[in-house]
């Protein structure tokens, strides 16, 4: 236990370091999937591939990634900017599907009247094709921010994996501690992150909360 | 890496790329075999009897929050030992969440009405699991197995920390050579290994399904 206290500051900086290397993927893999996700429902010959291809991306092991991708990027092994890409890669090839999904959701007579008020086709994918698709891509932001949170600390095994570099530390010195504070962290973590994002769902979507059924008008 | 993949010095003897897929592939398979012994079973009672829903549906979600190499190390440290055994324990602890949770959802999404039908012509409880629900549910128990799969292959890889072989050895050992070419050669073979796994199970996927269910 005193190893908890003694350690106080690498245990809050590996937990930052984890945070950063987990969510800044998720950003940037939303702020690639929107924008494709809609082009692929324009040119609806370009969804199924998308789709495909991004089931692909997904089954290659996180490990081969990190190490393959400086490679192709021409980075160092030992940069971050490769998990950071590996784990975008990730959030894009499964989000993208939801965000499909998601715009396909959005009814025609709700797309038509907004045309009908005068939305512009940028407008309205915010104002209305967006916010109705929420639940749709939340339910895959959720999947892939828990799947990334777990997925950093394997880049511990090529030197940078935020927590999970206590998981390595901890075999080295065969020490159980850090390995069981680094999974606790971990998880915690994990949970969190869903809780934050249920949270900002249901804020994004008041009219869910809506309890009484709308009335149908004759 | 083409002049580490093109030797063919690499490819022979006990420590060769065969011998490394071989052990790779042994790994996995042992792995998901036991995870089925115990997920199956399981899942089948679940859904079956749909008693223990919540059990079923939280494992699932639980098992994709968990880090795989802190469980790892976590069973090597626990069991005290270096070897196949810590290994094994975890990669069926990543291998069993899946198949369970697919394997209740594939079953619990079986139209009761369609139950009341078998049950009506005079199934017993048996044979409605059996010709009925598991048919049903049969995509999304592949489905499962194979998302267990890709796990269990991928964590293989760090097993070669906790001193086991398979093709993480590549790259374990070419990270502390600095030999870049070997780790390169290690990561391509297991992506390989992982989508060649995939679209087996696409395959099994396709046979495994009744004609039935793939209309409409």
């Amino acid at each position: 236990m005193s190893w908890i206290g003694d350690n106080l500051g690498l245990i809050w900086e590996q937990l930052r370091e984890h945070l950063y290397l987990a969510i800044l993927p998720v950003i940037l893999g939303l702020l690639i999937s929107v924008p494709l996700g809609y082009v692929a429902t324009r040119y609806s010959w370009l969804a199924n591939p998308l789709i495909a291809f991004g089931g692909i991306l997904y089954s290659l092991p996180s490990i081969a990634l990190f190490i393959v991708l400086p490679a192709i990027l021409g980075t160092k092994v030992l940069s971050t900017v490769n998990i950071v890409v590996a784990l975008t890669i990730y959030t894009v090839s499964l989000l993208i599907r939801n965000v499909i999904d998601g715009l396909r959701s959005v009814p025609p007579d709700v797309r038509q009247s907004a045309v009908a008020v005068g939305y512009g086709a940028v407008h309205r994918l915010i104002a209305v094709d967006l916010p109705i698709a929420v639940p749709v891509i939340f339910t895959g932001l959720r999947v892939v921010t828990v799947a990334n949170i777990s997925m950093v600390s394997v880049g511990a095994v090529i030197g940078i994996g935020g927590l999970g570099e206590l998981f390595t530390l901890g075999f080295q010195k065969d020490f159980l501690t850090p390995v069981v504070v680094g999974v606790v962290l971990s998880l915690g973590l994990a949970l969190l992150a869903d809780l934050v994002l249920v949270t900002l769902q249901r804020v994004l979507t008041p009219w869910a909360r809506v309890a009484t059924p709308v009335v149908e008008v004759a | 890496m083409w002049e580490y993949l093109t030797d063919p010095f690499n490819w022979s003897g006990t420590e060769g790329i065969w011998a490394r897929i071989l052990q790779h592939l042994w790994y996995t398979f042992a792995a998901l075999a036991l995870s089925l012994l115990i997920a199956l079973p399981i899942g089948l009672r679940i859904g079956h009897t749909r008693r223990g829903a919540f059990l079923a549906i939280n494992t699932g979600n639980a098992a994709r929050a968990l880090p795989s190499l802190g469980l790892l190390m976590l069973a090597v440290l626990l069991t005290d030992q270096i070897g196949f055994l810590p290994v094994l324990i975890a990669l069926v602890a990543l291998g069993v969440p899946p198949i369970l949770a697919s394997t209740y959802a594939g079953l619990s999404g079986v139209d009761p009405a369609t139950i009341d039908a078998a049950r009506g012509m005079g199934m017993t409880g048996r044979e409605i699991l059996t010709k009925v629900e598991i048919p049903i549910g049969m995509p999304l128990i592949i489905s499962g197995v194979r998302s267990a799969t890709l796990q269990i292959v991928s964590t293989a890889t760090i097993a070669a920390l906790v001193s086991l072989g398979g093709l993480g050895r590549y790259v374990i050992d070419g990270l502390k050579l600095r030999d870049f070419p070997q780790m390169f050669t290690g990561a391509l073979l297991v992506a390989l290994m992982a989508l060649l796994l995939d679209a087996l199970f696409a395959l099994i996927g396709r046979i495994t399904v009744s004609p039935g269910l793939k209309i409409g």
